[in-house]
């Protein structure tokens, strides 16, 4: 059974984010890590890149197939997860633990858009 | 609308294990149990056991079986001695490939078993009575009735001679088989590395796996099965040859035999030989952890397409970035740089051999 965290958003395209002031820190859901099995890449944007709402940032690559990494709000990217490059191993130990990016983000409503925890254990069951 | 997939008699083993089900050829399938890199690291370095039971076995017989098998099949079987396998294809007349296939020359004559994809199994055997007429064989299909476990690995023999007794096996080089007590058992695999594949009953494959994990054999998926076969240089219908596909253009033009009198598909090769190809099957390695998946396009540095991956890994035994692609036959020589456009970036790569990893035989 997939772990969901009381307190963080969710995005439909398996993305959590955690608001810390005007940013959002963003990773892929326990659901997404276990789906995808053993993740042995991160593609991961550039600090300073901007992205829309819904847009592609980036990709997770599992053996078998690479799944695109949704933005799940809009804004430009303050930091990015370096210690992902060489152990991208760590989502499957910990999706929740470690973040992909950080997004400095240009519209704070949207994050009223997202699904709260029991929104998207429901999609996932 | 929910489909319906057919399930092998190994199905509930593969739940009981907690493996992950996917369809594949119809099948209700296991791509992983464990994991697909701990599952293709047991194969590489101990033994591994596969479910292969969706294959299909189409028997050949009757006075014109040499003959009919020698007119639909790319290698030449004429001489084939008993107990002896070739690979080769079936072609259509314009040579794109039906299907890759084994041929095993069982005893007596005329006499042959016919080991297909599972995905083309139905349509194999409607081509193979399609091109039977003059022929006097019975083609029948008996795929629904086998069993099948491949058994992979340096310690695939001391598997299937200990933990399954079959002794003979140890006795059996590459590309050779026996039949014994209902079962039919060769040193042939998808893996580049040695081992067996076992046909058998319904009962007997599900009394061999038990036993094989009972013992500590890995169990494997089809996850895995791709990623070996991959890292051999091993094709995959659908993927590297279709009805697109020629074997010359995939660079398996050592399993067509153009001096034979005649097969289907055969004039096409000739014509395809003399002349070149317009595509070509090649090996490319980037430079980066990013990986090259089917369907992305290949380019030269000013952007132009010039072919596509057909099947991409980062390959878990070399630790490299590795793709089969289909370009230009003008860009296929060894050391041509050419770069992957991944998602929004491009990635400068190399045409190297398509067998990326020293396979293991027992020759």
């Amino acid at each position: 059974m997939a772990n969901v965290i009381e307190g963080l958003r969710y995005s439909e395209s398996h993305e959590w984010v955690k608001v810390e002031g005007n940013v959002a820190v963003i990773g892929v859901s326990d659901f997404a890590q276990k789906e995808m099995g053993a993740i042995t890449y991160v593609d991961a944007p550039e600090v300073g890149d901007e992205f829309e709402k819904g847009e592609e940032f980036g990709a997770l690559e599992s053996v078998k197939a690479a799944s695109d990494l949704f933005c799940p709000l809009s804004g430009k990217v303050v930091e990015v997860n370096e210690a992902l490059e060489d152990a991208p191993e760590l989502i499957n130990e910990d999706a929740f633990a470690n973040w992909i990016i950080k997004v400095e983000m240009s519209d704070p409503s949207e994050v009223d858009t997202l699904l709260d925890a029991a929104g998207y254990k429901a999609i996932t069951e | 609308m929910e489909e319906n997939f057919k399930r092998t008699c190994l199905y509930d083993r593969h739940v009981a294990l907690g493996a992950l089900i996917s369809p594949f050829a119809g099948y209700d399938m296991p791509i992983r149990y464990s994991g697909i890199i701990e599952e293709h690291t047991a194969v590489r370095n101990n033994a591994g056991v596969f479910d292969v039971s969706h294959m299909g076995e189409i028997f050949i017989s009757g006075p014109d079986a040499l003959k009919f098998v020698n007119h639909i099949f790319t290698n030449d079987i004429t001489g084939l001695g008993e107990g002896k396998i070739l690979y080769g294809m079936m072609l259509y007349a314009n040579g794109g490939t039906v299907d890759d296939l084994l041929v095993y020359r069982r005893g007596g004559e005329n006499n042959y078993l016919l080991v297909v994809n599972a995905s083309n199994i139905d349509k194999d055997y409607a081509w193979m009575k399609e091109n039977a007429a003059g022929y006097d064989v019975i083609i029948d299909n008996q795929s629904e009735g086998w069993g099948q476990i491949a058994v992979q690995g340096p310690e695939a023999e001391k598997a299937v001679t200990e933990v399954l007794g079959i002794a003979g096996a140890s006795e059996l080089k590459f590309y050779e088989f026996f039949e014994k007590d209902g079962l039919v058992v060769s040193r042939t695999g998808y893996t580049g590395e040695d081992g067996f594949e076992i046909y058998a009953s319904t009962d007997d494959t599900c009394a061999f796996w038990d036993k094989l994990i009972k013992a500590g054999v890995t169990p494997c998926g089809l996850g895995c099965r791709d990623t070996l076969r991959f890292e051999a240089g091993l094709p995959l219908y659908g993927d590297e040859l279709s009805a697109d596909i020629s074997p010359v253009e995939a660079g398996l033009g050592m399993f067509c035999k153009l001096d034979k009198e005649e097969f289907v598909g055969k004039d096409a090769l000739v014509a395809q030989k003399a002349g070149g190809t317009q595509k070509k099957l090649v090996g490319i390695e980037i430079f980066d952890k990013a990986i090259p998946r089917a369907g992305y396009p290949v380019e030269l540095e000013d952007g132009t397409e010039i072919g596509v991956v057909t099947t991409g890994y980062h390959s878990i035994s070399l630790d490299r970035s590795l793709c089969f692609a289909l370009v230009k036959t003008e860009f296929s020589a060894l050391g041509t740089k050419l770069n992957i456009r991944i998602r929004k970036k491009v990635f400068p790569g190399e045409v190297i051999k398509k067998r990326f990893y020293q396979t293991n035989y027992k020759k």
